[in-house]
Formats: structure tokens, sequence, C-alpha cells
């Protein structure tokens, strides 16, 4: 530890938040809202054009279903294609309140999993709303040939997921995110052809334009050229994912960024809940410090993986040689009614704490056990080789092991993040006509969010939620025609032109990789599995430092007119620099333990998290101030009609 | 772990229109276990470092199913592993003192962007054509009231299982594209959903691979070899009897 001086943190609070939940009971609500909303008369909707950023799985769908109603839409994504969306990666499924099981399923009983899974920090009235539209998502889906698992009789196949008791997850394969993805792409495709969606790749929104206080307008940079570009509209809706890359090394795509996000943050959005990270617990280890980034194995494979280490430390025995009575199954021996299907919060944390007791397998010692061998031996080699297969030979190519022969070696590795941009029910931001959908939102998962949770909720906000709010938003709205051509879209442009250049200028001596990896080793010792008040004002006064060197010494090298990958790394880099810090401040603020977020001076005596509902039973929404580290705290207090919060047992 | 020196030979090219040329690098003490985007990572710190311009190449997800990277490596698409995108290819198959070649994708349809990136926006232009099914948000019904035989969902998927890398027309001798279209064409001739378009779909999708300038097809079979996802060419067999089908009974009124 560095012996800089400890930065005490004052919270300046401002006005609590209203979320606009529509009265009337939890069930009833969203019908309720739908009901009272105004609606853009057919012949309007053509005047409108709304700027959709990202096209994952909310800004597809969102693209895809705007344009069926009518509006026009510009699709805007960073890859060469909209097809490569991070969604694109999301392995294990999605779920839906389909009962098809016959196990006692339903929307209350997804609703209260979610919630709870969530550990009581998440919005009741989104989250049942989720819970009520999940079973429209199989039906559109499959209505578009989207191929899921199926059953010899030809109906849809489920899987269980961590943090349920009921079969709910839909998956086709262990590629889910990319069928699912590759449907919201089809079909915003179609709009394209049908000349409603004009698609823009390898744009990358860098700032939002605000106009009379409201979002009218984008400004792009077009990758390929380096041109800047101005975009005008009556809404922007914001799909661009989450910020798990702050930590340098996650599961995310070497491009996932917060870029957008963040600067319609400093333009008036409020941040929610940074330091709502989800560390995901089964992921193949790091090998060395060359490592670019980390990969998942699906969390269903915890349906037939069961997870161990020796129960002693100095056992240095290859994985065969170590007899069963030898083996600590931990989770199955400390949540016997859950076992290796405990959420992942409790995964990841209870993984670091076989691994801070020595008992870690591998030659760094930061892995776990995923054992297959007794599924292998009850199912059939074929039936494991069905389910995972392309999980299984994914493994083997990046560590040259073959987990049919001997158990994988696992880690937890940062994955999603729960925070986000802060919204009300009509996922609008605090910035009017500014919404975040799906991961760039905060809305549904609370402190942590269950496996195949997140397909769900990226195609609910994008097919089923945002068309009706939208065009509420576009109904009651007094929107005037702007162009480009306004003041507005001139200063902006000329602001982020400026920051193009100075990256560009500096010519120090540091990679931009460099300062990534730094602020991503704080992040992941302070701001990572578990938090410390001293660790967090530790890291609290080394980010700016680390800031300050970044816009003293880094080198970009290229140019601005050009395809220059450093140069979009560098403008990332910057955000995840100021990002940071906030989510230490969030950690610090929250003085409880819940979810993904673990404190260790709030701990059960099993060393379970601690919640303190009396005082945190609030999302924190950051407003920032003009100046990195100096934000203003907006509580909007969680109201729990319908769920008493409890303790969180999974044993 | 054994580090190993590797002599690479990489395609640089300024713009679109530039010339390009082979460039000599040599890089030391890279392990096995590297990626080998990653050893490119490694090169290109050492270029910046040293004041030099790095080599741009593509890439995401960095765990085979984004379908962004892409290179030519030792004349494969994709490099030496079977079924493996670029960024899934580790060190380990390399041995120390090997030279190794990086070119981009090579293709009058896929014009070069810089160095190893290369355009491949056809793609999206031939599945815009028709590579979806057209169902309108809120129309479905229950999404089991249509059973599918098993045999047929997975075929589907199989076909479905594309990443749109374009390492099959990288790989064909034609640059023909054959490979991901046919991809895109069974996936919906497995499923009933597909049916009602079936072949309005298939015409305007050949339509418009032809439209882009990728070449035809004839029965090499070197884009199923490098495909990272394992894309049957029976997919082309089954495009080329609906084209036939379609062609027969719609004429070319539909295009």
């Amino acid at each position: 530890m560095s012996t800089a001086t400890k930065r005490n943190i004052e919270v300046r609070e401002g006005a609590a938040l209203k979320a606009n939940i529509p009265s009337g009971s939890l069930d009833r609500k969203w019908d309720t809202y739908k009901a009272g909303i105004k609606v853009v008369n057919p012949a309007n909707k053509r005047k409108y054009t709304v700027l959709v950023v990202g096209t994952g799985l909310a800004g597809a769908s969102a693209a895809a279903s705007l344009a069926e109603l009518g509006y026009n839409v510009k699709a805007f994504c960073t890859h060469d294609s909209p097809r490569r969306a991070h969604s694109i990666a999301a392995q294990g499924g999605i779920n839906a309140a389909k009962n098809y099981q016959n196990d006692g399923d339903s929307i209350w009983r997804l609703f209260y999993d979610t919630i709870k899974g969530g550990d009581f920090r998440a919005r009741e009235a989104n989250v049942h709303r989720l819970a009520q539209v999940s079973v429209n998502i199989i039906d559109q889906c499959v209505a578009q040939g989207v191929p899921f698992a199926r059953e010899y009789g030809g109906l849809l196949s489920n899987r269980s997921f961590g943090g349920a008791q009921v079969s709910r997850t839909f998956y086709a394969r262990g590629q889910t995110g990319q069928q699912l993805l590759i449907g919201a792409y089809g079909a915003m495709m179609r709009q394209v052809e049908a000349g409603k969606v004009e698609l823009l790749s390898h744009r990358e929104m860098l700032d939002l334009v605000v106009i009379d206080g409201k979002a009218r307008g984008i400004i792009a940079r077009d990758l390929y050229t380096g041109e800047i570009e101005q975009y005008a509209g009556d809404a922007v809706l914001l799909c661009t994912g989450g910020y798990g890359n702050a930590y340098y090394l996650s599961t995310n795509a070497k491009n996932s960024n917060v870029t957008a996000a963040w600067r319609c943050h400093k333009r008036g959005a409020y941040f929610a809940n940074p330091c709502f990270t989800q560390i995901h617990p089964t992921c193949i280890p790091v090998s060395g410090d060359h490592q670019s980034k980390l990969t998942l194995m699906s969390e269903s494979l915890r349906n037939d993986g069961r997870v161990w280490v020796p129960k002693n430390p100095t056992d240095k025995r290859p994985p065969a040689q170590i007899p069963e009575e030898d083996r600590d199954y931990y989770l199955e021996r400390k949540y016997p009614s859950f076992g290796n299907l405990v959420p992942r919060d409790v995964a990841s944390r209870n993984a670091k704490y076989v691994c801070d007791e020595g008992r870690g397998v591998g030659e760094t010692q930061l892995a776990v056990y995923m054992d297959f061998a007794d599924s292998i031996k009850r199912l059939g080699e074929k039936a494991v080789r069905d389910r995972y297969d392309n999980l299984f030979e994914m493994y083997e190519r990046i560590t040259g092991e073959n987990p049919y022969h001997e158990p994988m070696r696992i880690y937890p590795a940062v994955h999603y993040t729960m925070g986000g941009l802060w919204v009300d029910y009509d996922l609008q931001t605090t910035i009017p006509g500014l919404f975040a959908l799906g991961e760039a939102n905060f809305s549904d998962h609370g402190a942590n969010r269950l496996g195949a949770s997140a397909l769900m909720q990226g195609l609910a906000d994008g097919y089923f939620v945002i068309p009706y709010t939208l065009g509420d938003y576009l109904a009651n709205s007094e929107i005037k025609p702007v162009s480009t051509q306004h003041e507005a879209f001139g200063a902006t442009t000329q602001e982020v032109q400026a920051q193009v250049s100075q990256l560009l200028a500096i010519q120090g001596n540091k990679t931009v990789t460099e300062f990534h990896r730094e602020l991503g080793l704080k992040l992941w010792d302070y701001v990572g599995m578990s938090r410390t008040a001293d660790g967090l004002k530790q890291v609290i006064s080394e980010i700016p430092a680390l800031r300050k060197e970044f816009w003293e010494n880094v080198r970009v090298p290229g140019d601005a007119k050009d395809w220059n990958k450093n140069l979009e790394f560098a403008g990332r880099v910057a955000d995840f620099l100021e990002l940071g810090e906030l989510m230490a401040i969030d950690a610090l603020n929250r003085e409880e333990s819940c979810g993904g977020h673990f404190r260790e001076e709030y701990q059960t005596p099993d060393g379970e998290a601690l919640r303190n509902d009396e005082e945190y039973t609030y999302a924190a929404a950051w407003e920032y101030t003009g100046k990195p580290g100096d934000p203003i705290l907006h509580k909007e207090n969680l109201e729990f009609e319908n769920v008493k919060p409890s303790q969180r047992s999974y044993k | 772990m054994s580090k190993m020196t590797l002599h690479l030979k990489i395609w640089r090219q300024k713009s679109r229109n530039a010339e390009g040329a082979l460039e000599d690098h040599t890089i030391e003490n890279i392990l096995p276990e590297m990626s080998f985007l990653e050893m490119l990572d490694v090169l290109n710190e050492k270029l910046i470092k040293a004041g030099k311009e790095p080599i741009e190449f593509d890439s995401d997800c960095r765990e085979g199913i984004c379908g962004t990277c892409g290179l030519v490596i030792n004349g494969v698409a994709h490099g030496p592993q079977h079924l493996t995108a670029t960024c899934q290819l580790h060190m380990r198959t390399f041995r120390d003192g090997d030279t190794i070649t990086i070119e981009p994708w090579r293709a009058k349809a896929f014009p070069i962007l810089k160095d190893l990136v290369v355009d491949r926006a056809a793609f999206d232009r031939i599945i815009q054509k028709g590579g979806y099914v057209s169902a309108n948000t809120g129309s479905a019904r229950d999404a089991n009231e249509l059973p599918i035989g098993k045999e047929y969902a997975d075929k589907s998927f199989d076909a479905a299982a594309c990443i749109g890398c374009g390492a099959c027309v990288a790989a064909c001798p034609n640059a023909s594209a054959a490979l991901f279209v046919s991809a895109k064409v069974s996936q919906y001739t497995y499923l009933p959903q597909g049916h009602p378009e079936r072949y309005r779909r298939v015409l305007k999708m050949v339509n418009q691979m032809d439209e882009e300038g990728f070449g035809n097809c004839s029965n090499h079979g070197e884009c199923e070899a490098a495909c990272p996802k394992g894309i049957s060419i029976e997919n082309i067999a089954i495009m080329r009897r609906e084209y036939v089908k379609a062609a027969l009974r719609a004429g070319a009124a539909v295009v």
C-alpha cells in the first residue's frame, strides 16, 4: 500500500428522487400505466426521430420495435456491424415465468426471486413489470425464429439457474445471447430495408447535446475516418451496456465502455449505485500479465458441476488423486438447499474465502475446481456433451486442459454492472428525453443480478417497455424542431474535438493500456469482491493522482482523422478514471453489505452480507458537479410494499 | 514455461487505396498460454513505446463469438487450429523460432481499411434483404403453441451458430459468401416460422450477395474447413435447392 494520505469524503446530499411509479396494486401497475399514457398517433410518429445508441439486445430490440411503430430511428454502434454488440457473448439463457415445467413458477415467483436475488435494493414496480413481460419475450423470440433448445416432443426446454428453485431458463445451447441478438438484429435490419432505421455502424457517441434542458442530439466519431459528426433527434436512447471494463480485466468485450453513459452523466444524468458490480463466480483464471480479458464459463455449468477445493491447504496432489474424504464441496456444505446453485455474489465470495485460506488450486492458487466427474458418471458423457460441449471446448482451447477428464479450474471475474444511469419507471434519466435501457441503466437488479436475467431485462426494455414510455414522453412534451445548426451542437462538438486533440498532443511515456491496467488493479483490490473503509479511502486518494498522470503522460499514437484504436481506448480510459473514483465513493458511502457490495465491516458472524435496511434502503444517484470526485448524492428511497426485506438465506 | 521468439511478417497498409506490404518484426518472450491477439497486443505496446505506429487489427469479445476478429495466419483464415477463431487461437500452437505471416481477409467485397482491418458491411446488406422472419413486436402467439421437432430445432441452431466473421469468404478461392448466406437461409428453412418468406428470402439474399461482388461457389469446401463454428457446406446445398424451387415457383418477379 502506498503512503498517500487517505482522503475522507464528506457526502453532500441533494433533493430526493421520485421514480414516477404508477399507483395501484403491484400486479396492476403496468396495465394501469399503459391505460393512462398518451399515445402518438400513427401519422405523427413519422415526424419524430429517435437516436438509439448501442445495438445490443436493448438497442436492437428498441430500434426495431420503434421503427415498426413508425418512428424514424437512427441506430448507432461502435462495431463494424450491429450484430457484434457484447450481448452476443451471453451464454446461459433467459428467464421467463412461463411455468412450462409445472414446477410452481409464476410472475410473482420470478419477481420475488429477482428482488431477493438483488438483496432488496431494486425497485419493486420495475422488477414486477420485468417479470410480467418476460413471457412475451419468449413468444416474440420464437416467432422470430430463434432456435431455442427443445425436447423431443417439440416443446421448449428449460434449465435451472442460480438463485431460483424452479426451472425457468430458456436457452440455445451455450449461445443464447448470440441467438437472441441475431433475432433482434434481424428485426432491426428488416427496418433498415424498410427505410425506417438508418444504420450508423462504426460510430462512437462522444457527447450528448442538451437544448432547453432536453436531450436533442449526439456527437459521434466515425471510427473509420475519424470525422466528428452531429445528429439531431427528438429523444436519445442509451443502450450502451455496462462499465465492467473499468476493472481492465473483465469478461466484457475489449470495446465495452462507459463513455456514452459517462458523458451523459457529465451533462446532467445522475449515475446510480456505481458500486454495485457483479463478480461472476465461474470464469477461467488469470494466466499472466499479458492477459487482455477474462472468459466466462456459463453459470449453467453449476447445474452439473460440483465446486470443491482440498480440505487441507498443504494438499497439492493432482485433483484425481485427492479422495472424496479430503475434498471440501464448500458450497454444498454451507448451503445445503441451494448447493452449487447459490447466487453469484455468494458463490464468488466463497471462492475468495477458500483461496484466502490457502486452499486455492492451480499454479497461481487463485482458482477452485468445478468437477463434472459425478455428472458424467450419472448421465453419461454424451448427455454432458449435449448440454455443455461448446463451453468445454472453449475451456480446453484456452487452458489446454480437457474438462471431460480433469476438473475445470475457475475463479471469479468482473462480469456485469448493476449500477448505471438512474432512470424512473419510464426508463427516463434525469435529463428529459434521455432514456437508458438494459445494462446501461440501474433499475432492475438491485445489488446483485441473477443469472439469465440480463437478457430478459435488455429485451424487456427494448421490445415491451420503451415503445410505451417513449410515446408518452413525446406526446406530453413540447418538442420544438432543432437541427444540427443550433449553437449547442457547435459548442458540444468543439469540446469533443478539443479532447481528441488533447489526447493526441500529450505524447507522454505510458501507453493507454498501462494506465488502464493500473486503474483496474486498484479497483479490483479495493472496490472488488470485498471492500473496507480504509481501502476505499486509500483508492479515493490514489485515483485522482493517476488521472492527473494520465493527462500529463499518456502516449496516444496515430492521427485523429484515421482508424485509431488507441485513440478510441484513450477516451474510454479517461472516463473510467473518473467513474472509478465515483465507484469508490459510492462504496464508501454505503455502510452496509448487500449483494455484490461486500463491506468487511458489515457481515454476519458466519460471513454473510449484513444489510442495514434502516439507513440504506435507497438507490444512491450521484449528480456531477463540474469536477470528478465531488458529486452530490440524491436518494431514491425504495419502498417495499409487497415483499418484506429479510436476510437472504440460501441455506 | 518455455518462452518463444517469433518472426512475424505482418501486412501494413495505410488506407483503403494505399499500397500495402509485409513488414518484418521479431518478438521475444512469448508465452504458450498467450492468445494470438495478446501476442499482437504485446508487440503493439512495444511499437508505441518506440514511437512507432501500432499494427491496427480489430477484435472485441475475444471469446470467439462476436466475429470481429479475423486474420489470415500463414495463409489460413483464423490460423492452424480447427474450429477456432483468431482470438481463441493460443500461442501453444506455435514453436520457438517460427515465422508467422499475418494478413487481412482478402476479397473484393471486403475492402481493407487499414493494416489488418477490413470492411464487412456487405454482410449486413445481405441480411437486410431477408435474413430474418418478419414478426412485429407484440404479435406473437404462445411460444409452445407450435411444437418443432428437436432434430429440426437443432439443425436450425447449427446453421444459426454462424458468427459472421467472413472467414468463409477469405478462405474461398472465389471469395464466395455462399456459406454465410446459406447458413441464414438454412436456419429459417428448418423452422416453420421461416416458411412464409422462404422463397422471397433466398432470392433476395442471393441477389444481394451477387451485387456485392462476392464470387460464385464452386464446391471447394475451403469455407467449411476455415469456419470457426463448423457451419456445414450442407447448407449451401439447401440454399441451392431453395433457390431453384423459388426461381421455378415465383420467377424473377419476387426479386
